[in-house]
């Protein structure tokens, strides 16, 4: 997030765009009713009727994959009717003549019918995000789980910075992390293409300055995502994997591509509290110790880094931090640390962004980054003045549409996300009694009239199949959903509909295309 | 200053900003007047009047809750009259309660109990007919004992103003006010539109809310609190884990929390029993016998040296890019440092990634 959560209350235009924000940030949900209670324009971008959506002045029900076509259009209006902000486009970015070009042709008229709202509803929504004092725009998943999640990324900025809406108290660009650590996982360069920090790995300074901190010489190739791993793996390229607490068997896309590429490796690692279906696979298991069982810190979705404090000892015996140095170790890179703040005193040392925290630091509040100092008192709101490159720039980007539509053998668009009440694979939210006594069973939301059509009735069971296989699952009736789409949650090994979802990929992102696939709903008789 | 006002608190004189109530400038001089439905996040009935303080010149004895400070005013918080005020509004108020208090789950933390003991209110003077409802345990999470509710109104409206639910009101019925899901309807039926969140929970003042998983595991004064981060979305709440016997045995909210207050979701407040399920992994565990073969457990250095081995065999034989890492959102900031240094340190490649996308 480019603002922080404590900003969303004083927001005057909240934008928010394919993010089920009640059920997958509640608390952040919270503040968003507060703002509306004081008066802000509440705007939700999503193909299902969701609770926020119910909330909203205005409801866009998307449809599937037509993101670019809606923020292209609201920057075609801001351009036509000179809403822009012309002093923050002079002065803080670059490439308004190319954004000008790309957005010529999408004229609310012309994509209207795409977007599935009339043009000037589009307008409308344009024309009051420019002109708000304080407008944020709020985004997850269903931003970026496409095959042109990047590009919908660029439009959204292109969006804030046409009109200024970024840099500002309450205004700015705020991406919601799913899951706890996510934004700490890639501050800490979990990711192929960068050292901690967000420092890439093709600079030869960055290199240079990481074989210097850690000496051993680093590679200046970029190394592969998950997904390239399961291909590698698949050709027989990548002989061994260690995988820290995931369970891709479970949260990726076609499963059964995942399956045989786990099998086929020479030696897989796997280190986690449960036996997860991906764990069954491992040559090894190394079992993992609960956040309640170490100390260590997460980075919140505003950046924030707060403290995890052990409560009980682990139950096997070893922290996570513990094993991996120990494996270090064993391989030959003496790694010891007393204790986790050692560790993150390390990490502060090599991450600009976390230079100047230490734990006693983060005791009360945590801090966000960038703190790059031991005064500095963390960063509540990015791009103040500046942005991180200098001036902001602009990418035109044009529509493609979903790699896989709908056609007369699968009819059905596909839809999957999360639910209030379970976490990502279920390996925690299932295991805990209330939550699963709540919501002990998942189902397929389907629209009254498709149900109709096909003798479904509510709480039926049905085979839902695309191109990549089959599973059943309950059905329910709701105009959650719109006609032709269908959705359901990837938490239940029951229902692993992460058999059908399409691993189709983002080129630049390598985001695989998670909320659009083409699928078939058949009864159960 | 045009913006302060000077008034006298128990004898004490002192400067405050204009506008605040007069239980506000108490609180900023240490001095603690009881409330039971005043909460400083939630708007302000001023119903209880358990709060009441005699101002000189006033009639009649205000609720401070709502009472704003003026320039000279004279407080009295704890006068003959204030005390005797409360006496009543507490004996009122015990008169239909229950006083089954050593089996209740708040005993220990109840404001009832709390402000019985510092004004000296053994039992009820009143005889009367008592609520008799049964206790609502419809709800998976949360135990709901309308016989025990001072009728405050805190649940009401933190899920009205704070959680945007309105999934409990007042209704009257008879004799009694109560307060209930619209039409009685038990708080875990669908129909009630609650999402577990405990809100209510952590506001309410005595044991009319209580966390059902914690019912009869351990007493308040018997757990120690721990203050953490929750491990589920990347909102980043914090909460206190309550440990009892190196067991974990409930979440409650901590009101310093910087991003959550005392509001959590159903995942944070009542997510947490994974942590002792049975199926957990305890020992590490080695396949013999080829890819179909069985886990066997092993120790934690027959493990470890076994996982080095295997990897390093692997690198030496096929080279630094035919092995990957999956690091995890969900550990810590500390645990993904290490896992970049085991694939760009130890195993020396860049393939290293985990599931941001998904
Ligand atoms: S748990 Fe939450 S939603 Fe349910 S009644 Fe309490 S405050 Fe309202
Ligand atoms: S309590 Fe709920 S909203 Fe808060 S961090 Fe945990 S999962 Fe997210």
């Amino acid at each position: 997030m480019t603002n922080s959560i404590g900003e969303i209350k004083e927001c005057d235009f909240l934008f928010v765009i394919g993010s089920n924000t009640t059920e997958t940030h509640p608390i952040i949900s919270l503040e968003m009713r507060k703002a509306v209670s004081r008066g802000a324009k509440l705007v939700v971008v999503d193909p299902r009727k969701t609770e926020l959506a119910k909330l909203a002045d205005v409801h866009v029900p998307l449809k599937p994959g037509a993101n670019i076509p809606l923020l292209n259009t609201m920057c075609n209006v801001i351009i036509a009717e000179g809403l822009y902000d012309k002093e923050f486009v002079a002065n803080r970015t670059e490439g308004f003549e190319e954004l000008k070009s790309a957005v010529e042709n999408f004229t609310p008229e012309n994509y209207a019918g795409v977007i599935g709202v009339p043009a000037e509803t589009i307008r409308e929504i344009a024309r009051a995000y420019a002109k708000a004092d304080n407008a944020a725009i709020f985004y997850t998943m269903g931003i970026t789980q496409h095959t042109s999640g990047t590009h919908n990324v660029l439009a959204v900025a292109n969006l804030a910075m046409l009109t200024g809406q970024i840099g500002k108290p309450s205004s700015g660009v705020n991406p919601l992390r799913g899951q706890n650590n996510v934004q700490g996982a890639c501050d800490m360069a979990a990711l192929p293409n960068v050292f901690p920090g967000y420092q890439g790995v093709t600079v030869p300074e960055n290199v240079q300055k990481f074989t210097e901190f850690w000496g051993i010489p680093q590679s200046a190739k970029v190394g592969l995502t998950v997904g390239e791993m399961m291909d590698a793996a698949h050709h027989g390229d990548l002989k061994a994997m260690y995988i820290l607490g995931e369970n891709p068997m479970l949260s990726d896309p076609d499963i059964n591509h995942v399956q045989q590429a786990l099998e086929n490796l020479e030696f897989l690692v796997v280190q986690d509290i449960f036996l997860t279906e991906t764990a069954m696979l491992a040559d090894v298991v190394l079992p993992g110790a609960s956040f309640a069982e170490k100390d260590g810190t997460f980075s919140n979705t505003e950046r924030r880094v707060q403290r995890v404090r052990k409560a009980i000892e682990p139950l096997a015996g070893k922290a996570d931090w513990e094993v991996i140095s120990e494996v270090l170790t064993a391989m030959g890179y003496p790694h010891k640390y007393a204790s986790a703040s050692e560790i993150f005193d390390e990490v502060a040392k090599v991450t600009p962004q976390y230079a100047g925290m230490s734990y006693a630091r983060l005791e009360e509040k945590g801090l966000q980054w960038p703190c790059p100092n031991a005064d500095h008192p963390g960063t509540k709101y990015l791009h103040e003045g500046k942005f991180s490159r200098g001036l902001g720039k602009f990418t035109g980007v044009d529509f493609e549409p979903p790699a896989e539509l709908p056609d007369e053998e699968y009819p059905f668009v596909l839809n999957t996300g999360r639910r209030l009440y379970h976490y990502h694979t279920g390996t925690m939210t299932r295991r805990a009694k209330g939550l699963n006594a709540i919501y002990s069973e998942e189902f397929i939301e389907i629209n009254p009239a498709d149900a109709a059509k096909l003798s479904i009735c509510d709480g039926e069971l049905v085979k839902v199949s695309s191109r990549r296989g089959s599973i059943t699952v309950k059905a329910q009736v709701t105009d959650m959903v719109q006609q032709g789409m269908v959705f359901t949650s990837f938490h239940f090994s029951e229902a692993p509909v992460n058999f059908l979802t399409n691993s189709a990929r983002d080129s630049i992102a390598k985001i695989p295309e998670l909320k659009v696939a083409a699928v078939k709903v058949e009864k159960v008789s | 200053m045009a913006d302060n006002v000077t008034l006298t608190i128990d004898g004490q004189k002192v400067t405050v900003p204009a506008g605040i109530t007069v239980l506000e400038a108490a609180r900023q001089m240490g001095i603690d007047i009881p409330t039971f439905c005043h909460d400083p996040e939630l708007s302000r009935p001023g119903a209880c009047r358990i709060c009441v303080v005699e101002i000189k010149g006033w009639r009649n004895l205000p609720p401070s809750c709502v009472t704003t400070v003026t320039e000279g005013m004279e407080v009295e918080t704890e006068s003959e009259a204030v005390v005797e005020a409360r006496r009543t509004i507490l004996d009122l108020l015990l008169a239909n309660h229950p006083q089954d208090c050593m089996t209740c789950q708040k005993f220990g933390d109840c404001r009832l109990a709390d402000y019985a003991y510092r004004y000296g209110l053994k039992k009820t003077t009143f005889v009367g007919e008592q609520t008799n409802v049964p206790v609502d345990e419809s709800s998976a999470v949360i135990t709901r004992d309308v016989n025990k509710c001072i009728l405050c109104g805190k649940c009401v409206r933190v899920c009205a103003e704070i959680v945007g639910r309105n999934v409990v009101d007042f209704v009257s019925r008879g004799f009694t006010t109560k307060v209930s899901p619209a039409l009685e309807l038990g708080l875990g039926e669908k129909e009630a539109g609650c999402v577990s969140c405990g809100s209510c929970v952590a506001v309410c003042p005595v044991g009319a809310l209580t966390e059902k998983n914690m019912q009869g595991i351990a007493r308040p004064w018997e757990v120690k609190k721990v203050k953490t981060t929750c491990p589920y979305c990347g909102c980043g709440c914090n909460f206190d884990l309550n440990v009892k016997d190196g067991k974990v045995v409930g979440v409650t909210s901590n009101p310093t929390s910087v991003v959550n207050g005392r509001h959590l979701c159903v995942k944070g407040r009542f997510g947490y029993d994974f942590i002792h399920s049975s199926d957990r992994l305890t020992r590490p565990l080695i396949k013999k016998g080829g890819k179909d073969g069985d886990f066997v457990e092993v120790s934690w250095d027959e493990a470890i040296r076994h996982v080095a081995s295997r990897l390093k065999e692997i690198k030496e034989k096929n080279g630094s890019e035919a092995i990957g890492v999956l690091s995890s959102a969900r550990c810590t900031n500390e645990e993904n440092y290490l896992m970049n240094k085991l694939a760009r340190v130890a195993l020396g490649t860049n393939n290293i990634d985990h599931c941001a996308r998904l």
